[in-house]
C-alpha cells in the first residue's frame, strides 16, 4: 500500500509540471492565435506566460516544432492565402491586414515560403475559385463525384 | 504501383460543425470548400504538413450516395461512435492534447505509452473517433 502511494506521489512530481509548462505554452499559443494580425511582440508573449524569451523559445519549439516566430510568419501566410481569395483586396492591402510593416518584407517571406510570388499565388487562388464556382465538379474525383453529386450538379467535364 | 494516397472521406453529421472541428479546432487547413448544388458540398481539409492528402467531410444525406433508410442507419451508427476513421499525429503530444482539451475537444484516453508509440483518443463533433499519436 505504502509503495502504491509513493509510486503515485512521484509519478505526480514527473508528470504534474510537464503538463503545467504545456497548459502555459498552449496559452501563449492560442494568444498569437487570436493576435497574429496585430504587432505582436514575442517577449511580451513570452512575460504574460511568465517564461524568459530563450526558454520560452525552446519549450514552444520543443512544442510545436516551430519557434514563435515562425509559428506567427506561417499563421499570417496562411491569413494572406484567405484574403487573396478576395479579387478586390491588392497584396498592400493583405500584407497590412496580417500585421507587415513592409510590402517588401511580406513579399520575401511569401515567396521563401511557397516558392512564388504573392501576386502569382493570387492569381492561382482567384483563378481555382472561379472553376470552383463555374465547374463545381471540375474539383471532385470521379469515385466521389459519380455517386455523392451527379443529382445535385450539372456535369462540368 | 499504387504510391500514395491523395483522398479519403470521413461521414460526418453537419458539415458546419465538421468545419469548425476540424479547422478551428484541430487546425487542419481548408483545401477545397465548394458548393455543389443547392444541398451539396465538397469540403476537405488537409493536415499543415500534409498538403497532398485531402480530407474529404462527406455529409450523410439522402440522394448522397444513401437513401433516406441507409443515411438514417449510418447516422446512427456515427452517433454511437461506431466508426474509428483513422490516425492523427502530432510531434508533441502532451502539447497537443492539452491545446485541444482547452479547446474542448473530447478525449476518452489521455496520452499513454503503448507497444507502437504514444497514443490518445478523441471523438470529433459526430461521433467518429481518432487517435493522436506522436512522431
Amino acid at each position: 500500500m505504502w509503495r502504491d502511494n509513493i509510486t503515485k506521489l512521484l509519478l505526480l512530481k514527473v508528470e504534474y509540471p510537464k503538463a503545467y509548462l504545456y497548459r502555459r505554452i498552449v496559452q501563449a499559443k492560442l494568444f498569437i492565435d487570436r493576435h497574429f494580425r496585430e504587432k505582436i511582440n514575442i517577449d511580451e508573449i513570452a512575460g504574460e506566460a511568465s517564461f524568459s524569451r530563450f526558454h520560452f523559445i525552446r519549450l514552444f519549439k520543443q512544442a510545436y516544432g516551430d519557434t514563435p516566430h515562425q509559428y506567427l510568419m506561417s499563421l499570417r501566410m496562411l491569413e494572406a492565402e484567405k484574403l487573396m481569395a478576395n479579387p478586390d483586396l491588392k497584396i498592400q492591402d493583405i500584407c497590412f491586414e496580417i500585421g507587415f510593416e513592409s510590402v517588401g518584407t511580406f513579399t520575401t517571406q511569401f515567396t521563401k515560403l511557397y516558392g512564388k510570388t504573392p501576386k502569382r499565388r493570387q492569381k492561382e487562388i482567384l483563378e481555382k475559385k472561379r472553376i470552383t464556382i463555374e465547374e463545381p465538379l471540375r474539383t471532385v474525383p470521379n469515385c466521389f463525384a459519380e455517386k455523392q453529386f451527379s443529382r445535385s450538379v450539372a456535369p462540368g467535364r | 504501383m499504387i504510391t500514395k494516397m491523395s483522398h479519403v472521406s470521413i461521414y460526418v453529421l453537419d458539415q458546419n460543425s465538421a468545419y469548425d472541428f476540424y479547422v478551428n479546432k484541430l487546425g487542419l487547413i481548408v483545401h477545397t470548400d465548394a458548393p455543389m448544388g443547392p444541398d451539396a458540398r465538397w469540403l476537405t481539409v488537409t493536415p499543415k504538413e500534409q498538403p497532398e492528402l485531402e480530407i474529404s467531410l462527406m455529409a450523410v444525406k439522402p440522394g448522397m450516395g444513401f437513401t433516406e433508410d441507409t443515411a438514417k442507419k449510418m447516422k446512427e451508427l456515427i452517433k454511437a461512435g461506431t466508426f474509428g476513421f483513422g490516425v492523427f499525429e502530432t510531434k508533441n503530444i502532451d502539447a497537443t492534447y492539452e491545446e485541444l482539451k482547452a479547446k474542448g475537444v473530447e478525449f476518452t484516453k489521455a496520452p499513454t505509452k503503448e507497444f507502437y508509440g504514444t497514443e490518445a483518443l478523441f471523438k470529433d463533433d459526430s461521433g467518429n473517433w481518432f487517435s493522436l499519436g506522436e512522431k
